[in-house]
């Protein structure tokens, strides 16, 4: 066997895209906030469905800001998406542009999601829909903070000249991270927001 | 195409791995030590990232623990030995029993493995580390942390009380006012943070670095174990973290997530605790049945039966692990349709467990077997294996669980399931690899007595429990009437948990004697098949010279059994001495596919470790600044430590940036 191993091909060193740790590392890590998210999806499950209060305590819940919010969410995807792209061709002022585009749809929609907060009449304690609202909008919303300033943080490492098209993994991990983010959300708004309609 | 011409300003982004070998002694082994080796004092004690140092931190930090555990169990021994003793006091007992649970199942069954784990898996899979060196360091001290953290209460005498499995109503602020249950709550969504990212480590280490050729179907059995458990670590913790966050929450900030009055549900907390706690009654256990997989052959002269059956029962196990959290619920009233699901899958997943232990058996029977101290333990731990096996299986039927609930007929099956598939297994692997680890033998006079003194005074100390439960003694009472008739059987239990203390201590005894005085051993002195017994006793920094190219599941013993695949290059292989490297493999086939740099030594894991238990400190003490400034203290450790460097290659170097390529 050791024979028919292919021995003398010329190898990349170091973090290259796909083969480097980190990518793995990063899967790794989605697959284990995944499982924590499905928890606490669960938990709302599990107790909606035994639940005799008034569920959600508002009324059905409005559509229009969040949904908007949403749409600026999977934008900032989009556009994290793009700023790979453009350094995969070395192309290092468009992916500047797209990342801090990328960082700022973040903000805002962290700056709107607040605004929804305080717009509640409950809070965590007042009852039982409160306590799961913010408690699972809440581990959403930290994990927007935590990608938010990955951005940042990547948005200064390009501007710094660290990546072109040969090295530029970090990108492409913390990238990764934000997309499962976004995607988490989706869950989260089609429970919170959506799912009241139907059931 | 080729980067690889030399160039003087910087490493190129492609190379050929040079091919060569790399004798003791000679100038490429000496730059290897050089490259590989910590600084000196303490400085490298902080900063170290060799998962040798890290794995021997991991089993002497647990074994304490496991001492200390062992304590508070004498302790309370002592209280049960007869009838109306007024030793401890009921809350005392309380906060005995739940530590002493806590700190087995958390504080030492699982990071012993994971010490073993640490030190073994790069030797046995031809690396010169794991995948994450620094993650690696970050997981142990956040383990020692916790660890700490959770016995802080302990000297104020405000344990925590409510039973490991802290079931809500009982753990909740109505009737547990004090810190107890924080401590445990925050202490533990701390040592899931240790215990997550040590996971996620195995399993990338696993798909990528192991050596060219050593294909995923010739890991030795310790690995696959392992990796099971590092799967089911992944998906499980999330659970368990977040029920006690939740609780921690509903103590602190009023939410009402398991507050019956407003709408909550106790049984939540079962659910998410039991389908986090099953799998981890696996996850402590898959990894020591591969110790006894690994190593049994090895003194039975003959290559486990039935790999290929054994590494797939181990995933089966774990997969239908994840569907009988259930059966420790059974007595919640749960509907009848789902207690029958549950119950069979109970019952099923015995065959698993069983194709093991014909596998076992079926090994020393065709070998012709050594009977030294190791071998005895692993026997041993065979035929504790199939009562423990056994009694489960008897709860696993719904309507006997319904009377044997809550009696010490559970408290048997548990320490015969935890000490037998736990204990005895990792108390024979250290006789197993202590020679590696020192290089040194252990004494066997001594390892005899330890053995037997220990399987006697285990089974006199836990056999008659069964007894106990039967003859309807609950668990967790602090004492009992003379009238009861238990009092001559716990009298006998008290004795014999003495007596296995004692074997312990024998045990003890002979690790200090045998690093003193043990004689020295060779590279292979058990002549074992797997690759750590390729390098010398205790290894080099740097493991392993040369990347070894591997052509079987027993490179070591390849003149002996011709496993048709060729031989093992062990001696001529991949250099990679370009700073700290090792080489990265595709994930089934092991195909040379990159140059994994390694990096240096560090102190960012051990600071981010410090500040995100003293985050946990500031919330556990309400000092919102002080967190505050924790979780910047932590980021900015974070930053540090990710700051793309150009000597991992993780940005492109210097020399020829801009220059175009294409
Ligand atoms: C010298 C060895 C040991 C002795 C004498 C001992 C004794 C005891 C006793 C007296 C109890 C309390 C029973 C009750 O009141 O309900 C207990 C509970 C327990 N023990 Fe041990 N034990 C020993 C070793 C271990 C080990 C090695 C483990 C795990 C690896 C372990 C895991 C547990 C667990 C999980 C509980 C249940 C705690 C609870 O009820 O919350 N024990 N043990």
């Amino acid at each position: 066997m050791a024979e028919t191993i292919p021995l003398d091909r010329p190898l990349p060193v170091g973090s290259e895209g796909r083969r480097s740790g980190g990518w793995w590392g990063v899967l790794a890590l989605i697959a284990t906030e995944a499982s924590l998210f499905t928890y606490l999806l669960f938990s709302y499950f599990y107790l909606a469905s035994q639940t005799e209060q008034h569920w959600p305590p508002e009324g059905l819940p409005e559509l229009l800001v969040p949904g908007v919010n949403t749409a600026i969410l999977l934008t900032s995807s989009v556009c994290v998406w793009a700023c790979e792209r453009c350094l995969q061709r070395s192309m290092m002022g468009w992916s500047m542009a797209w990342m801090a585009f990328a960082h700022i749809l973040g903000i805002i929609f962290v700056a709107v999601q607040l605004n929804e907060w305080s717009k509640k009449a409950y809070g965590m304690a007042s009852n039982l829909y409160g306590s799961l609202y913010f408690t699972i909008t809440g581990f959403h919303m930290l994990h927007v903070i935590v990608g938010v300033v990955i951005l940042l943080v990547l948005l200064l490492w390009i501007s710094l000249g660290y990546f072109d098209h040969r090295r530029y993994a970090a990108v492409t991990i913390g990238g990764l991270y934000w997309h499962f983010v976004d995607v988490v959300w989706l869950f989260v708004f089609t429970t919170l927001y959506l799912l009241p309609y139907v059931g | 195409m080729t980067d690889a011409a030399k160039n003087t300003s910087g490493p190129s982004l492609t190379r050929v791995p040079e091919m060569g070998s790399a004798p003791i002694g000679s100038a490429a082994e000496r730059r290897l030590a050089e490259l590989w080796e910590s600084t000196p004092g303490w400085r490298g004690r902080l900063s170290t990232v060799d998962h040798k140092v890290i794995g021997i931190r991991y089993l002497v930090t647990a074994f304490i623990f496991l001492l200390m555990g062992g304590v508070e169990a004498l302790i309370m021994r002592l209280q049960l030995a007869r009838p109306d003793q007024t030793l401890l006091t009921p809350e005392q007992y309380n906060q005995l029993f739940t530590m002493h649970g806590i700190t087995m199942i958390f504080l030492y069954s699982l990071p012993v493995l994971s010490g073993f784990s640490n030190y073994l898996w790069p030797l046995m899979l031809g690396s010169r580390d794991m995948a994450f060196p620094r993650l690696n360091a970050f997981s142990y001290w956040v383990f020692l942390f916790a660890g700490i953290f959770l016995y802080c209460s302990f000297p104020l005498g405000q344990a925590p009380n409510a039973g490991w499995f802290n079931y809500v109503p009982f753990s909740g602020a109505e009737y547990n006012t004090g810190p107890n249950i924080d401590v445990y709550a925050l202490g533990m969504v701390l040592l899931g943070i240790s215990t997550t990212v040590g996971a996620i480590n195995f399993i990338v280490t696993l798909f990528r670095t192991r050596a060219p050729g050593m294909s995923i179907g010739r890991v030795p059995i310790l690995v696959w174990g392992t990796l099971t458990a590092a799967v089911a670590n992944v998906f499980a913790v999330p659970s368990v973290s977040l029920a006690f966050f939740l609780l921690w929450l509903d103590r602190q900030t009023g939410t009402h997530f398991f507050d019956t009055l407003n709408g909550g549900k106790p049984l939540l907390w079962q659910h998410l605790f039991w389908m986090f706690g099953h799998p981890w009654v696996y996850v402590v256990v898959l990894p020591a049945m591969g110790i006894v997989s690994d190593a049994l052959p090895t003194f039975c002269r003959h290559p486990l039966v039935g790999y290929s059956a054994v590494a797939l029962s181990t995933m089966a196990t774990m997969l239908l692990g994840f569907g009988v959290w259930i059966h420790h619920m059974f007595a919640t009233g749960l509907p009848p349709l789902a207690l029958s699901f549950f119950g069979a899958t109970s019952l099923v997943i015995s065959i698993p467990s069983g194709v093991a232990v014909f596998a076992w058996i079926a090994t020393i029977w065709l070998g012709r077997p050594v009977f030294n101290t190791a071998f005895l333990f692993f026997a041993g731990f065979v035929i504790l294996f199939a009562i423990g096996g056994f009694s489960g299986v008897m709860t696993a039927a719904v309507p006997l669980d319904l009377q044997l609930n809550e009696t010490y007929f559970i408290v048997a099956h548990l320490h015969y399931v935890l000490l037998g598939i736990n204990v005895f297994p990792v108390v024979g692997g250290i006789y197993y690899w202590f020679p590696k680890f020192f290089g040194r033998m252990m004494n066997e006079t001594l390892g005899k007595w330890s053995f037997w003194v220990m399987f006697v005074g285990f089974n006199l100390g836990f056999f008659p429990m069964h007894l106990l439960g039967l003859l309807g003694m609950p668990r967790r009472i602090y004492t009992y009437a003379p009238h009861m008739g238990w009092s001559t059987t716990n009298m006998i239990t008290s004795i014999g948990s003495f007596i296995f203390a004692a074997g312990i201590l024998i045990f003890i005894v002979n690790l200090f004697v045998s690093l003193r005085r043990g004689s020295p051993a060779t590279a292979n002195p058990w002549d074992a098949p797997t690759l750590e017994w390729a390098v010398p006793s205790p290894p080099p920094v740097y493991n392993f010279a040369v990347i070894p190219l591997v052509a079987s599941r027993h490179p070591l013993w390849e003149d002996r059994i011709d496993e048709g695949g060729g031989r093992s290059s062990l001696d001529h292989g991949y250099l990679l001495m370009e700073g700290r490297e090792t080489i990265g493999t595709t994930a089934l086939d092991a195909i040379p596919d990159v140059i994994l740099k390694m990096p240096e030594d560090s102190y960012a894991p051990f600071f981010l470790g410090l500040f995100n238990a003293l985050l946990f400190v500031g919330m556990l003490l309400h000092w919102p600044d002080f967190t505050a400034l924790m979780v910047l203290a932590c980021c900015v450790s974070l930053a540090v430590w990710m700051w793309p460097r150009k000597a991992l290659l993780q940005r492109v170097p210097d020399y020829d940036k801009g220059a175009a390529h294409g």
